[in-house]
Formats: C-alpha cells, sequence, structure tokens
C-alpha cells in the first residue's frame, strides 16, 4: 500500500514530469548546431528513396505555404523556439530516408487505426513520400512467405538504421508460448529481440507497447510487459495512449530526422514535448474547476453547461498527455469534449488505477496486482493527495517559472 | 498421393494474428483447410472481478478496428442485465456511432485490406489514362452514376505519383507482392482506377472517422457511451457539430455510390467465372445444393439483428437489420435466432473443456498444446488436437456464418422491404444473379450493398436526432440505482459488428462481474473445428478452391480477406514432408 502510494506521489513530483521551455540562447543554439550537422550528414548520405519534395508539393495541390504552415506547427508541438522552423521543414524533407518496421504483438490494431488517422501528414504521404515503410501487416500486399522474406530484406538493407515501431505487449510470462508469429512458429519475445537487434532505436506506440496496457491489467494472465521491459542497452522511446495520438508518432519521427536522436523523455521514456504536462493543465474545462462547478450525474444541468469532470471520474489531474491542445482525428473532438471524463490512458497500470467513471474515493478498485483488494478509503485517499500535491505543484512551477521570465534569466 | 500442405502465416491485411493451413491435391485444388489464430490475450479473464459499469471501456479493447461495437455490446450487456431502457438520443446517438463505424470499416476494408487480392499495382503503370477514364465512366454507369474520378489528368497525375514512387528503388508495403500472378484478372486501365481510388480513400476514411469522434470523442476508442446512455449532450444540441456530420457524411456516401460499389462492378464482373463456379463449392463437394462458387462455404447464414429504429428497448425494438438464420442458402425460408441455442465448444481449441458450453456459463481456461515443429523451421498446427485460440461457436448444433453478406441474405429471406431493395438494385443493375452472392466475390459484394444502405439511412437519423433536439430533448441518460440491481443479475448484448453477430454476456454478483464471455464475428467464421469434426466459415470457403500458383498463396488470402478478419496472420508454402515447394527470390518480377 504505503509503497505504491509513494509511487504515484513520485510520478508527479519527480523533476523528470516537469518541462522546462526555456533553456537559455546557449542550449538552442547548440541544439541548433547538432541538429544542422545532422541535416547535412543526412543530405550527404547516398539516397535511399530521393524526391524532389517541390515538385511533390505541387503535385498534391499543396503549396509551399500549407506547408510552412503545418511546419511551424509541429516546431510549436516539439517545443523548439521559431528559429528551428527551417529545420524541421529541412528535416521533413530528408525524412523520406528514415526506413520503419512496424511489428504487431499482443495488439488490438487501434494505434495501426490510428496511425492511418493522421492528418498532418496525411497517411498516404507518410507511406508515399515520407518514410520508407517497410514491414506492416495490417497494410502490407504480400502474406505468409513473402511477408517474412520482406521483413528480412529489410532488416539487411537497413542494418542499423531503421526505427522500429512496436504496437502490443509481449507476453514473458506463463502465456510466453501462447503467442506465434510466422510459419516456424517464433513467439512474440524472440520475434521482438530479432528485430529489435539491428534497428536504430525502438518506439513503443500505444498503452500494450508501453506499459503493458489490457495485456497486462489484472490478474494479467499471460505475463505481459512493455517493450521497455525487453528492449535493453538501446534507446525506446514512449508514446503511450490507447491508442497513441499519430499526431505524437509524427513527432517522434519528425525529431529523430531533425536531430538523428531520439527526443528529450521522462522517466517513463516519453517525449516531454508530448507528455510533458497534464492534461488538466491546459483543459477547456478547467476554469470550472478551478470555479468549483461540477457534472455531478450523467445529463445533469452541468453536463449541459460543460462543467468539469473531476466528480465524474475524471483523470486529467493525475494524466500526461498534450491530447487538451492537439485533441484527436484532425482537431475533431477529445474525451473530455465529450463529456466523458478522462481514463489516464497514457498512465501506467491505468486499467487498474484509472479507468472507470465515478470520483476516486467511490471507485470498486481491482486490486493492480491481482492479491488481496485495497480498501477503497485507504486507496482513493493516497490517490487524491497525490493529486492535490500534483495541482500544487503546477501552481508552484507556473509561479516559479514567471517570476524567472521576469528577472530576465534566459 | 501427391498432397501438399500449404502454411501461410501470417496473414497480412487483417487485424490480428491468423494462420491458414491448406492441403492442395495434384491439380492445385484444396482439399482440406484449417483455420487458427496465434495470441491469447486473456480479455475474459481481466474483466472478472471488476465493476460492470467499468466493462465497455476495456471491453472495447477487444479490437482497435470495430471498437465502438464491442463498447456498445458490452455496456447493452450490462443495460440489459440492470433492466435500463436508455433515452431516444442515446440510442440515435449509439446508432450513430456505430453507423459511422460501418461505413468507414467497410472502404477500408475493401480499398486497403482487401482490394490487393483483386488489383495489380504494377500493372496500373502501363495503363492509358484516358482509356483509364473511358472505363471509369463504364462502370460508374453500370451503378447510374457519374464517376468518382474520370478525369484523364487525375489518372495521370496519380499514375505518375505511384510510378514515382515505384522508381525512388523501395516498394515498402507493396514489395514482394504477388503482381503478376495469373488470377489478377483487371486489364491495367482497371488496376489503375483501383490503385486510384485506393489512394483517395485513404483520405476519405479520415473523414469518416471524424463522424464518430463528433460523438465519440475520438477514433479509434470512442468515449462517450456509458451504462444508461450517452455523454455528449453538447454535441447533439450544437448545430454547428450536426452540420459537420452531415457534411462528412454526404461526402463519404458521394465515394461510397460513385467508386465504391462501380469498383465492385468492376471486380465482380471480372471475376464473375469465379463467383459462378459451381464446381468449385464446398456444398458441391459434399453432396450439397451446388449453389454459389468459390469460396461459398458453408452457406448458413445468421443475423443477430441491429440498429434499434424506436424506444422500445432491447430485443423488443424494430431493427434496420433483421434478426434471423437461413439454411443451406436457400432464401424462401427464415428461422428465427433463439440466444439460448447457442454454445462453444473448445474441442480443437487451447482451452480446458469437455461439452459446448452457453456463454453464461462460458470458461477461458488455456490448455496451451503448442505446435508440431519439425526440421524444415516450419510449425505444423497439431490438427487432429487442439491447434486455435479461437473457440468454436456452434448455433443449434450446427456451424453459421456471419457478416455482412449473413445480414442481407437474411435481411431478403426476411422480405425486409429496405434491404430487399438495395440488394435487388445491386444485382439488377449488374444483370447478375442471386447466386453470386454465395461465394467469395459476393461476400465482398454484400458488404458494399450494406455500405450504400447504411450511408443513406444515417443521414435519417441525424435529422431524427437534431429534431429531437431543437424539440426541446436534452436527455442523454436514464438513471439506476446500481446498489440495488447488481446483487445478482445477468444481461447480453446480443447484435451486429461490421463483420457479423456479435455478443458480450455479463453476469454480476455483488456488484462485480462473476463471469463474462464475449463471441465475436470473427470466432462464428475463423473457429476451429468442433467436436464433430465439422469445419468453421473460413475453412470450408477455401474448400474446392483451386490454386493457380501454389507458391503465392493469393487465392486463399483472397477469400479469407472477403470475411474481412479481425486476427492477424501469415501464409507459407510447403510440401507434405514440409520441404519448401519453392524457393522465393528476392527479386522476382514484383521487386521492380
Amino acid at each position: 500500500m504505503a509503497e505504491r502510494i509513494d509511487g504515484v506521489r513520485k510520478l508527479f513530483t519527480s523533476k523528470s514530469a516537469r518541462v522546462d521551455t526555456n533553456r537559455g540562447d546557449l542550449y538552442y543554439q547548440q541544439l541548433f548546431d547538432t541538429c544542422r550537422a545532422r541535416l547535412d550528414a543526412l543530405r550527404e548520405q547516398p539516397a535511399v528513396n530521393r524526391l524532389d519534395f517541390e515538385s511533390l508539393l505541387s503535385d498534391e495541390g499543396q503549396d509551399r505555404r500549407d506547408f510552412m504552415k503545418w511546419v511551424s506547427a509541429v516546431t510549436a508541438m516539439l517545443m523548439l523556439p521559431p528559429m528551428f522552423t527551417p529545420l524541421v521543414a529541412e528535416a521533413a524533407e530528408l525524412m523520406n530516408r528514415l526506413p520503419v518496421i512496424w511489428l504487431e504483438l499482443q495488439d488490438c490494431a487501434g494505434n495501426s487505426e490510428a496511425l492511418l488517422r493522421s492528418d498532418g501528414p496525411k497517411i498516404d504521404e507518410i507511406v508515399l513520400d515520407i518514410i520508407s515503410l517497410e514491414f506492416h501487416e495490417s497494410l502490407m500486399a504480400p502474406a505468409g512467405h513473402q511477408a517474412e522474406k520482406q521483413l528480412e530484406d529489410a532488416m539487411e538493407h537497413f542494418k542499423g538504421n531503421y526505427l522500429l515501431f512496436v504496437e502490443g505487449s509481449i507476453p514473458v510470462g506463463v502465456g510466453r508460448e501462447w503467442c506465434t508469429i510466422g510459419a516456424s512458429g517464433e513467439n512474440f519475445l524472440d520475434h521482438l529481440n530479432r528485430v529489435a537487434e539491428d534497428a536504430a532505436a525502438v518506439v513503443a506506440v500505444g498503452a500494450c507497447a508501453t506499459f503493458g496496457g489490457i495485456p497486462a491489467a489484472a490478474p494479467n494472465p499471460t505475463g505481459a510487459v512493455g517493450v521497455m521491459d525487453v528492449i535493453k542497452g538501446k534507446p525506446v522511446i514512449n508514446i503511450p495512449a490507447c491508442p497513441a495520438n499519430p499526431a505524437n508518432m509524427v513527432g517522434v519521427v519528425l525529431h529523430y530526422a531533425l536531430t538523428g536522436q531520439v527526443p528529450e523523455l521522462d522517466s517513463l521514456l516519453r517525449p516531454k514535448f508530448a507528455f510533458g504536462y497534464r492534461i488538466h493543465d491546459n483543459c477547456e474545462r478547467r476554469a470550472h474547476f478551478d470555479a468549483g462547478e461540477y457534472v455531478e450525474e450523467w445529463g445533469d444541468e452541468g453536463a449541459k453547461n460543460n462543467f468539469c469532470l473531476y466528480k465524474m471520474g475524471c483523470k486529467g489531474p493525475m494524466t500526461f498527455n498534450n491530447c487538451s491542445i492537439i485533441r484527436y482525428n484532425e482537431g475533431v473532438n477529445w474525451p473530455i469534449g465529450v463529456g466523458r471524463g478522462c481514463i489516464g490512458c497514457a498512465e501506467p497500470d491505468f486499467w487498474d488505477k484509472y479507468a472507470y467513471e465515478r470520483p476516486m474515493a467511490n471507485a470498486n478498485i481491482k486490486a493492480p496486482t491481482g492479491g488481496v483488494e485495497k480498501t477503497v478509503d485507504q486507496f482513493g485517499l493516497g490517490l487524491l493527495t497525490a493529486a492535490g500535491i500534483g495541482i500544487g505543484i503546477h501552481a508552484v512551477a507556473s509561479a516559479v517559472a514567471g517570476k524567472k521570465e521576469e528577472g530576465g534569466e534566459g | 498421393m501427391s498432397k501438399r500442405h500449404i502454411v501461410v502465416d501470417p496473414i497480412t491485411r487483417i487485424e490480428g494474428h491468423l494462420r491458414i493451413e491448406a492441403v492442395i491435391d495434384e491439380n492445385n485444388t484444396i482439399v482440406d483447410a484449417y483455420s487458427s489464430s496465434t495470441m491469447f490475450r486473456g480479455i475474459e479473464t481481466i474483466l472478472q472481478g471488476r465493476d460492470p459499469r467499468d466493462c465497455g471501456l476495456l471491453a472495447m479493447r477487444i479490437c482497435g478496428v470495430c471498437t465502438g461495437t464491442h463498447y456498445q455490446r458490452s455496456i447493452e450487456a450490462v443495460e440489459d442485465a440492470f433492466d435500463i431502457t436508455i433515452p431516444k438520443n442515446a440510442r440515435i446517438v449509439r446508432n450513430l456511432i456505430q453507423g459511422a463505424l460501418y461505413v468507414h470499416d467497410h472502404l477500408v476494408h475493401f480499398y486497403h485490406l482487401h482490394a490487393l487480392d483483386f488489383v495489380d499495382v504494377v500493372s496500373a503503370l502501363s495503363a492509358d489514362p484516358a482509356k483509364t477514364a473511358e472505363e471509369a465512366r463504364k462502370w460508374a454507369g453500370v451503378a447510374g452514376v457519374a464517376p468518382y474520378t474520370d478525369g484523364e489528368g487525375e489518372f495521370k497525375a496519380i499514375q505518375e505519383r505511384v510510378a514515382k514512387f515505384v522508381k525512388q528503388g523501395r516498394l515498402g508495403i507493396f514489395g514482394n507482392g504477388y503482381w503478376g500472378n495469373k488470377h489478377y484478372k483487371l486489364t491495367p486501365e482497371q488496376n489503375l482506377i483501383g490503385v486510384a481510388h485506393y489512394l483517395q480513400a485513404l483520405d476519405i476514411q479520415r473523414d469518416l472517422a471524424k463522424m464518430q469522434a463528433i460523438f465519440g470523442g475520438k477514433n479509434p476508442h470512442p468515449q462517450s457511451i456509458v451504462v444508461g446512455g450517452v455523454t455528449c449532450v453538447q454535441d447533439i444540441e450544437n448545430p454547428a457539430r450536426i452540420a459537420l456530420f452531415k457534411q462528412l457524411l454526404s461526402d463519404g456516401t458521394k465515394f461510397v455510390k460513385q467508386a465504391y460499389l462501380p469498383d465492385v462492378y468492376m471486380a465482380g464482373t471480372m471475376y464473375a467465372a469465379e463467383a459462378t463456379d459451381s464446381k468449385a463449392t464446398f456444398t458441391e463437394l459434399i453432396g450439397g445444393k451446388g449453389v454459389g462458387g468459390t469460396g461459398g462455404g458453408l452457406l448458413n447464414y445468421m443475423s443477430y439483428g441491429d440498429f434499434r429504429l424506436d424506444d422500445t428497448g432491447f430485443y423488443n425494438a424494430k431493427t434496420l437489420f433483421p434478426s434471423g438464420i437461413v439454411y443451406g442458402g436457400d432464401l424462401s425460408k427464415v428461422e428465427p435466432v433463439d440466444h439460448e441455442k447457442i454454445a462453444e465448444d473448445v474441442t480443437h481449441s487451447w482451452y480446458e473443456g469437455s461439452e459446448p458450453l452457453h456463454p453464461y456459463n462460458g470458461q477461458t481456461i488455456p490448455k496451451y498444446t503448442g505446435l508440431d515443429k519439425r526440421d524444415d523451421g516450419i510449425a505444423y498446427l497439431k490438427t487432429g488436437e487442439k491447434y486455435s485460440w479461437i473457440k468454436t461457436p456452434i448455433y443449434n448444433d450446427t456451424r453459421v456464418e456471419v457478416g455482412p453478406l449473413a445480414r442481407m441474405i437474411v435481411g431478403v429471406a426476411s422480405k425486409d422491404e429496405r434491404i430487399t431493395k438495395y440488394v435487388t438494385n445491386f444485382l439488377k443493375r449488374g444483370n447478375l444473379p442471386v447466386s453470386v452472392l454465395f461465394s467469395t466475390v459476393g461476400r465482398t459484394a454484400g458488404r458494399a450493398i450494406e455500405t450504400e444502405l447504411m450511408a443513406d439511412a444515417m443521414m435519417e437519423w441525424v435529422d431524427e436526432l437534431a429534431a429531437n433536439a431543437a424539440a426541446g430533448d436534452l436527455r442523454t441518460w436514464t438513471e439506476f440505482d446500481f446498489d440495488k440491481v447488481s446483487v445478482k443479475t445477468k444481461g447480453m448484448g446480443l447484435a451486429e459488428a461490421p463483420r457479423g453477430s456479435l455478443g458480450h454476456w455479463v453476469r454480476v454478483e455483488d456488484g462485480k462481474v462473476a463471469n463474462y464471455q464475449a463471441v465475436v464475428p470473427s470466432t462464428w467464421n475463423a473457429g476451429p473445428r468442433d467436436y464433430k469434426g465439422r469445419m468453421g466459415a473460413y475453412e470450408a470457403s477455401l474448400i474446392g478452391t483451386k490454386v493457380a500458383d501454389p507458391e503465392q498463396p493469393l487465392e486463399i488470402i483472397r477469400t479469407i480477406h472477403s470475411f474481412d478478419p479481425c486476427i492477424a496472420c501469415a501464409v507459407h508454402v510447403v510440401d507434405t514432408k514440409g520441404k519448401s515447394l519453392g524457393v522465393y527470390k528476392l527479386d522476382s518480377q514484383c521487386s521492380i
């Protein structure tokens, strides 16, 4: 019990969970130089898929101005100052050299579906023009033997250079042999290890690949874990949420193209540009939270007036993700917009901690370990306290940041 | 005997992990087939002990494609257990979320998961754009519409874009395809139409998914459905939201009518010989009636019925798709579906159990017995024993097929006015006999017919919702006393998903889930042999199919894809001794 509360508290108080958005000119100048060198090196590389980006844009009926608009939005999302905009544009043009292999393990294909909904850039641009998507079971033409051949061919051809995207968890417990792929009946663990060996970096997309997700929910029947529990000695980037937002997938790819490095990560290996702040911090219903105006029951007057969903179990205050800013499906909507609280899907163990619709103190929580059930009061109190601390820290951090600016620092 | 054994794993362009093994005779005709799912997660086990109100969010993650369907079925199972009737707004919103999924899912399936079984991408490069425009007008004419894409310039631009992609040297997801296989039947111009619509459909599907996000918050995995109703009250009363929904729907409908349907006529006509090849059917081989064509399969079709059109509650309301079962492709008779007759058998599935059980009493206890790994590096299913993670659903002690085709067939047999009109129109325009429906091509056509029907029906529902909100009814939730009813109860969410009949069954004790079972469409279709050794729909549909080139499992994946599987898998070709039939060359004609 104590251990768990401590864990949750750490999550909210760790320094790594906060984003430093202004690091000073020196920092950015150094980063700029790194990126410049990286892009120059990329440009010198023999082209894998060299293409004329200008003519591509005109083919698409898209002019340079639209492209630059998108580029400046991406620059902002990556939390870089405007001076980086031309570099991001250049990186987008050079991205077509990035070979990507996408594996599906204990998955529901939700992240593949999410990728299909990408709007900036669009999926056809991603597949035909931007990355070299070498292997993706849900989209590729060949099956069986030819599909396996395609994978081997790509691994050999791009040895050490491909980005490996993984969707779905990996059973390493009793279910280790229960999941197989390919004619040889290779289990998921061996399959992942084999394909990851020559990858430049591994990107875990979605709740399952990052923290085990639903297969790892109590009692975790197969012994499922996330990629970072399996792959060691190689950069691992986690893009959690169920499903991961395609904007964040594209952000990581762009950042990699731009810098040749993985983006700055928090203690849970999540890129800070996307997971550096709480949903609550930027929530459109935040003013109602501050005013103490809550939805008390589905469909009540509060619901009709877009009041805060905290009392209906919203986990926005405990969840780090940028969905309150970028939303989903080209910004059409997001869960809180639709009147249903956040379920904390970007956080570890959220199925056992957060994924219910009642206020935390009323939760009928299933013990995450599958062992003896915690009493609701104790558990709820612990979480509420943590949330309180988190919110408090947010206020302090904002105040401190404000003072620094006033002091002319950075 | 020179029978040869074909192993296909992974089967790609599906959702999930699926393996097919087929045995072919000396004429390359499939004489035996086995379907196996090779992934287990244990979601039914994970649901046990949880609060029934939370099941929907979790059960939805059974699938990332038909997510909204599992979500709704799960919530409905709990509502059924608690005897809740949801308000009108909630019913319509759920229908719209679900309808949006149908149109979106069918479109993505046809173009992105299935089309490459009919369309040879490489052949499209040699098409004449002017003739292509003419060809597009011809097929649109059959459907009675103007073509979605008809300008020579437009086809030329798309062809150049693809050519440029190919010239870059790496084909990516199109690499190692079966380009040039003899069983591709379209002309270069027809292939270019297919490729053009493949790319345009990528755009259209993104917009169609927004319809689900308007009332569901996001797609995939929407979040607005709760036990008792829905939460999106703001989106219901906002005229701008309704207007956006209608705009997206009408743009999508345009593509369905002017591209999807003409393309199905085109593919259906070019592959007509297979659709009517009654010698190839499973029923012919087993001495049945011999109707239908390649891929016909079981010919028993079931639909639970779905999309409530009035507010009389579960299982009482009039529905868009009627419930019923048709045996042996006999359209003159339809029998009602009785949920008591549903059972799941695990004789050939990797679970403990000795007899078929009704889902209320179903168990999910893994008993993995593995694959038969041999020296050649190929693993084989132990087909005499257990060989799949999918259970074997049985209805009234027989095997049935579910899906869009089943819904259309049950609709016609039930003399449903709307369904009969759409099916008849389709067949009349294409000058096709009803028997073409009982085939692989027919299964694909059935899905297209349903897409058009659904798109048209949804427009009526949006107006109904807007009118209801304008009249001042903003009720979205029905109150219920959870503590009172959750002591001991049970319920079922029995309706249709894009891929077919879907049921969730929940038993609740002391406020917690005591047992949870889901029987999904792909379980009905992809299940292994049953306790009597009878085949499932996938297995039966492969029997009698002639394979042009045993090294390229094109015909196998074409038929399997026609079911739109929700399980991913792969295919390999080896002989009975486990020796590879052919060496797959890295740089065959597909690597241009």
